[in-house]
């Protein structure tokens, strides 16, 4: 029999679950890996506080987020959970975790390369194709499809492509 | 940290200012949507809109939290004359050369903005720079990319640009109308001076646009154009406000 309530959820269970909540706009990363949850917090009454952080301040799928966030903890069968957004811990390309940097190449994006804290914009100019792995390749826009997306070209495969754009 | 009375409309009129410039100037960009030159134009102005009114909202946020109205009321119920933006932000989209120019001027000097309160005492505001001026280096970036391009490619490209470039540096200058409480931003540590974010601005702007060669109009020339950060706008700014307001207003209860 399963006294669920009695069941402590642990914070390594709710990382776990929340692999199953992947960005909206690229089904082969979650947010874990994103590196947007920034804080995981059980009471002993077994309520969870989850913190994010945003990608982009104007990125449109927070509340979305926030919202598939929320709903996959509550399988756990907390005594609540609670969802929250702030900038205490701004998010990075270098919250990218390895298995997170798989996903994007898996969605065909050539992914941020790290940075040591301060972003050169030049680090866009001969990024590496996703395809071919060549470095001969133009920046067309530093904006695409979503605000974390730059477009590219490749001189070698004579592919486009768009890179994750590395943010500081 | 507790403000005293002075203090408290200081600070609020200072982050209506700085977020007002990025909600209006995000609408103007957000315009070329369906309009630019090309496609990649068409995104990047629709990209930075999506910026600027995205980051426009965290500041009205943190009004909220001084207990101003909530962010959309902010945003959209407000009549012109409660504006604080400047001039620069709200002047109609004109053509492409206008708009980028705009950008460029604007965009530096609200990335250096937010690099200077990086540091501020005031501390969900430095959360927000830390975060903006990495996001607001794309603007730069962008804007800096197509005045080099344009400002050298012929004739004339070359003097459209220059065009644009004097028809909005009056306005740019109107960036940095002082504010009567700036006294109180120094002495809190929450802003050095728009005199200083003007001459951090000049440093930046000036070798990109000799790279472009085009020429910053003569100091003695210089007639910045101020009374935006008063509530003082053009004849563009309320018909503006109106249509952006529009469908807000239809159900202000509305949830989205």
């Amino acid at each position: 029999m399963r006294f669920s309530t009695l069941i402590n959820i642990t914070k390594e269970d709710i990382l776990e679950a929340l692999q199953d909540v992947k960005d909206p706009e690229i089904p082969t990363i979650s947010v874990v890996d994103l590196g947007i949850i920034t804080g995981v917090d059980v009471n002993e009454d077994n309520f969870v506080k989850v913190t994010m952080t945003p990608t982009f301040s104007g990125c449109p799928a927070l509340k979305i987020m926030e919202n598939m966030v929320k709903e996959r903890i509550e399988l756990l069968n907390p005594a609540g959970v609670e969802v929250t957004t702030n900038f205490d811990t701004p998010w990075s390309t270098n919250m990218i975790s390895p298995k997170g940097i798989e996903g994007l190449k898996k969605h065909g994006l050539a992914p941020p390369e790290k940075h040591n804290g301060l972003v050169q914009i030049e680090i866009l100019e001969k990024v590496k194709c996703p395809h071919c792995g060549s470095r001969n390749t133009t920046l067309k826009t530093p904006f695409g499809p979503t605000l974390c997306r730059s477009m590219h070209y490749c001189n070698e495969c004579l592919n486009a492509f768009e890179q994750f754009k590395p943010v500081d | 940290m507790n403000y005293n009375e002075t203090q408290l409309i200081a600070i609020k009129e200072f982050l209506y200012k700085i977020a007002d410039d990025q909600l209006i100037i995000g609408h103007r960009n957000s315009e070329w949507t369906g309009l630019g030159p090309l496609v990649e134009e068409d995104i990047a102005f629709s990209s930075i809109a999506q910026d600027k009114i995205g980051q426009a909202q965290h500041i009205y946020e943190i009004l909220h939290s001084l207990g101003e109205a909530d962010a959309d009321t902010i945003a959209f119920t407000r009549s012109a004359a409660d504006f604080k933006s400047c001039h620069l932000a709200e002047y109609p989209i004109g053509e492409y050369d206008f708009s980028l120019m705009r950008n460029f001027l604007f965009n530096h000097a609200e990335k250096i903005r937010f690099e200077m309160l990086a540091d501020t005492s005031l501390e969900q505001l430095g959360k927000l720079a830390k975060k903006y001026r990495g996001e607001i280096k794309y603007h730069t970036m962008h804007a800096d990319t197509w005045v080099k391009q344009l400002g050298r490619a012929n004739e004339e490209s070359h003097a459209r640009m220059q065009t644009a470039l004097n028809e909005t540096f009056n306005l740019a200058l109107g960036i940095f109308e002082e504010s009567e409480y700036a006294g109180e931003l120094k002495n809190m540590g929450i802003f050095e001076g728009e005199d200083i974010l003007q001459q951090k601005w000049i440093e930046a702007i000036t070798p990109i646009l000799e790279a472009a060669t085009l020429v910053i109009p003569d100091k003695n020339t210089w007639q910045p154009v101020y009374g935006g950060r008063k509530g003082y706008h053009t004849e563009y700014l309320e018909p503006m406000l109106e249509e952006m307001g529009e469908v807000f207003r239809l159900d202000p209860k509305a949830e989205w």
